[in-house]
């Protein structure tokens, strides 16, 4: 008897047959529990786009990274005019001076990754291996670096980026710190994580 | 055998059915929810805000899934459900004091998510339907699906006023019957046939009657409401309900088809298998 | 083996150098494509496999819940509703685990019935069958641990009820109640270690006791509708001449049955998954509430026929109270099977070839089984208990008489060689 149990031509396909069914069911009923690894509805609420008032926010001061969204530490910056005039002063020593590899929407991939000049709004994490840096706005030599301009230093490997978020050449991190997609909603209120009415 | 074990077990289940039948007092009005009428869900949850909100919440779902689910759009979700100014990703909470509530009803009023799966639809919406006036309650309503519930008759503007209908009896109630027959028995007149006559069917109030201009609505359209505040509960007791069925369709079509194939498969193999010839008659199963 | 020496393509090579390392080749042959199962299976042989199924489904369901379940007093109740909610298709994962335990039962109790019926469990499987009561022993404390978890007010009743259960021992009762729960009521504390136990333990000693099950049926081979070893009568080969290979044979059959199955298995996860309130009941869709008990409590109908029995005992006996009595009679019901093996007398396994009155008997026993099932889900009446108690003496019967009817009877003749199937 198990010497019949040899694979006819009608076996081969039916097998073949079965199997490919087989194979889609499973990989249909793969589904739910793989989609069920996705952000919960709940998770995805709890990262719905915040509002962040930045009406008391002075020049040269910093708002963050207390607005986290979607738990993520987001920098909003409000550069003086002085800064913005000399920002693109030390392109040649940035990574990615024009943001070409870097992630940012179209409306930020400019000379200051911003919607306004003097308001910068970026995520706080540095682009290496998830670090937050930490904000050192004054012009002043600092341990890291003596001839510093101002930006922002990350504690873990040490990069350095400028008061644009732009990352310094030769250091850990790839790319710039990444801007998300934000809008105005009023004079001084910027909504972080929904750019759909943005023009 | 397997037609003797078939008929005892049937027999023995229409027995146990037959003497532990259901009770109720109540006759309840069916009612089946429709979770596909978009425009009712919305109505009911309309309805739900202004009448029941208030008091009780529905703390497991949030407010960004039921505008979703109902097909509402998240600004006016804010503007006319979320009227506390949350975020539209919370849970739909209240925000009565569970004290409060303690003390003004005696109860906590209950979290609404599951109620129509704790209970069930058609006893929703018959309990909404049968508050009548008692004004030895509370809250000077009773209700026929739920007796002495202690809650006010939240729907009454729409509904009005509801009043018991009573058939066969006279307007006495029981204590007073006894005391009438006893000082008929004390005074010589009682005769037994004439006072069973008034007073020896028992109280039945079978029907509720609403007094005709007392509530906003007519009595199709309170129908209506009502129908729609159970199925927007319904939809909240298990939001992925259509879903559920609606997915049921294909996976169970699937399973048909790979049926098929199986089956199939499983024949052409078998025809190695020589069948057993049908035994001797002696050696015959019982049970063909 | 000889083949790939002939024949060294890679996939043969790969073999050979696998098998020289651990015995890949020899497993799937005594286990699959050279164990000769008899070729007259019928429906009733089908429900091993659906059960070993039904057992990968909760463990692989069972461990995508617990990835969003709190077990915690307070989490609980709310996480079920954030499984069934907010996470993607967490209702199916839901529904299909609360559905399976419900399912794996009912295959169980097929599963059991097959060896009542056909003598499964004489001589030489008495361990297999042993084996499988420990298998049922551990899957009702599974199911029981588990239906804890929602923390709906059910679950909390029900358990309210089963651990008070272990307080009619009699001298340490009380304090072993509270040991068990860890407090003075059912809380979080039980339902942290009863999560433990549900999740980790029992499954674990579920996966082993199975997997021992099934080693041991394959080392003595398997019974079948007729009650003859197959075994004793083998062709030149050493092949029974009965038998035929699981693989692919029995394989491509039970793929049909397990196809089957998954469509009625869907049909309720889709369609009804509380099954009008026999799967899920209507109380436990609100959360525990240890001060409000609700108004009918039943445990879930998979636990039904052993608590009418425990229901059943109404009067004290030799001083010890009722209540004692019930857990004895309730025991006693879940393991008086173990003792078949021992009380079957009859010269022949099967009820194929057994007398008018072992058929009778059996007949009785499903009767009583369901019947009393059924009386356990409707509140106590002095009719129900009534009956239960008449189910209760049926239901023992079965079992203690057995010695006595099987060796009365007359028996048919067993044929030589399988009959029916296919």
């Amino acid at each position: 008897m198990t010497e019949s149990t040899n694979l006819t031509v009608s076996r081969r396909y039916l097998l073949l047959a079965t199997s490919t069914v087989t194979a889609v069911g499973t990989a249909a009923a793969a589904v739910p529990f793989v989609r069920s690894w996705n952000p919960s509805a709940k998770a995805r609420a709890l990262g719905a786009p915040i509002k962040v008032d930045i009406a008391k926010l002075q020049p040269g001061e910093l708002l963050g990274p207390v607005p986290a969204w979607r738990g993520q530490p987001i920098f909003v910056l409000h550069r003086t005019e002085e800064v913005i005039a000399r920002l693109n002063e030390q392109n040649r020593n940035l990574a990615d001076a024009y943001s070409k590899k870097s992630e940012q929407p179209d409306y930020a991939a400019n000379s200051t990754r911003s919607i306004r000049p003097e308001i910068g709004v970026y995520v706080g994490l540095c682009t290496h291996l998830g670090c937050s840096p930490k904000y050192y706005g004054e012009v002043r030599p600092q341990k890291f670096a003596t001839n510093w301009q101002g930006g922002f230093f990350c504690p873990c490997h040490g990069s350095r980026f400028d008061l644009a978020g732009r990352v310094e050449k030769n250091l850990p991190a790839p790319t710039n710190l990444p801007v998300p997609p934000y809008q105005f909603i009023a004079e001084t209120i910027v909504l972080i994580g929904d750019d759909t009415q943005a023009s | 055998m397997k037609s003797t074990f078939v008929g005892m077990v049937i027999i023995t289940l229409i027995c146990g059915v037959s003497l532990f039948g259901a009770e109720t007092d109540w006759e309840l009005e069916p009612m089946k929810p429709d979770l596909k009428d978009q425009d009712s869900l919305q109505r009911g949850l309309a309805l739900y805000r202004d009448f029941c909100f208030g008091c009780h919440s529905l703390q497991y779902q949030r407010y960004e899934k039921t505008a979703d689910d109902l097909g509402i759009p998240h600004d006016l979700m804010e503007e006319y459900v979320l009227v506390t100014g949350e975020p539209i990703g919370s849970y739909m909470s209240n925000s009565m004091s569970m004290e409060d509530a303690k003390k003004w009803f005696g109860a906590a009023p209950p979290d609404l998510t599951m109620v129509t799966r704790v209970r069930s639809p058609k006893w929703v919406y018959n309990f909404l339907q049968t508050f009548y006036i008692d004004e030895s309650r509370p809250f000077g309503v009773n209700n026929k699906v739920f007796p002495n519930v202690a809650m006010p008759h939240a729907l009454l503007p729409l509904q009005g006023v509801a009043i018991e209908e009573c058939f066969g009896y006279q307007s006495l109630d029981v204590l007073l019957r006894d005391e009438v027959i006893e000082a008929a028995i004390r005074e010589g007149t009682y005769e037994p046939e004439e006072y069973d006559q008034g007073f020896g069917r028992e109280l039945n109030c079978p029907e509720l009657k609403v007094i005709a201009g007392t509530g906003s609505m007519s009595e199709e359209e309170f129908e209506q409401a009502t129908f729609d505040i159970v199925n927007f509960l319904h939809y909240m007791g298990d939001p992925s309900r259509q879903a559920r069925m609606d997915l049921g369709k294909y996976v169970i079509g699937f399973l048909i088809v790979l049926l098929i194939f199986a089956y199939l498969l499983r024949r052409e193999y078998w025809k190695d298998i020589p069948k057993p010839a049908r035994s001797p008659a002696e050696h015959m199963p019982t049970e063909h | 083996m000889s083949e790939s020496i002939k024949n060294p393509n890679w996939l043969s090579r790969s073999l050979a150098w696998v098998d020289a390392r651990i015995p890949w080749t020899n497993t799937l042959e005594k286990h699959a494509t050279k164990y000769y199962a008899p070729k007259n299976f019928n429906v009733w042989y089908v429900f091993g496999v659906l059960a070993s199924f039904i057992l990968g489904l909760q463990l692989l369901t069972g461990l995508w819940l617990t990835m969003s379940y709190e077990p915690t007093s307070e989490g609980a109740f709310r996480s079920v509703e954030y499984i069934m909610r907010e996470v993607d298709f967490g209702w199916l994962v839901r529904y299909l685990h609360s559905t399976g335990a419900s399912a794996f039962f009912l295959v169980i109790y097929l599963h059991m019935f097959r060896g009542f019926a056909y003598g499964s469990y004489r001589k030489p499987r008495e361990l297999i069958w042993l084996i499988g009561i420990a298998i049922y022993l551990v899957l009702m404390a599974e199911g029981f641990f588990g239906y804890l978890l929602p923390w709906g007010n059910m679950s909390f009743w029900g358990a309210q009820v089963i651990v008070s259960l272990v307080g009619a021992v009699p001298i340490f009762g009380p304090d072993l109640m509270e040991w068990v729960r860890g407090d003075f009521v059912m809380s979080g504390i039980t339902l942290n270690r009863f999560f433990a136990l549900h999740v980790f333990a029992l499954p674990a000693a579920l996966v082993g006791l199975v997997f021992v099950h099934i080693v041991a049926l394959h080392h003595v081979g398997s019974n079948n509708p007729d009650g003859i070893e197959i075994k004793e009568n083998k062709n030149e080969k050493g092949v029974p001449v009965d038998g035929i290979p699981f693989h692919p044979y029995y394989t491509v059959h039970d793929f049909v049955a397990v196809i089957l199955f998954l469509i009625a298995f869907c049909a309720v996860v889709f369609y009804a998954p509380e099954m009008f309130g026999y799967f899920i009941e209507k109380p436990n869709f609100e959360i525990a509430n240890s001060l409000k008990t609700p108004e009918h409590i039943a445990p879930v109908w998979y636990y039904t026929p052993f608590y009418a029995m425990l229901r059943a005992a109404t009067f004290p006996l030799f001083g010890l109270d009722a209540k004692f009595w019930g857990l004895v009679v309730m025991a006693g019901a879940i393991l008086i099977p173990a003792a078949l093996p021992w009380l079957d007398r009859s010269p022949v396994k099967s009820i194929r070839y057994k007398g008018r009155i072992s058929k009778f008997m059996l007949g009785l026993l499903v009767v009583s089984f369901i019947v009393l099932g059924y009386l356990g889900t409707i509140p106590p009446s002095p009719l129900a208990t009534a009956i239960a108690q008449i189910g209760t003496m049926l239901y023992f019967s079965y079992f203690l008489l057995m010695p006595w009817y099987t060796r009365r009877e007359k028996t048919k003749p067993v044929p030589e060689r399988v009959t029916g199937g296919h």
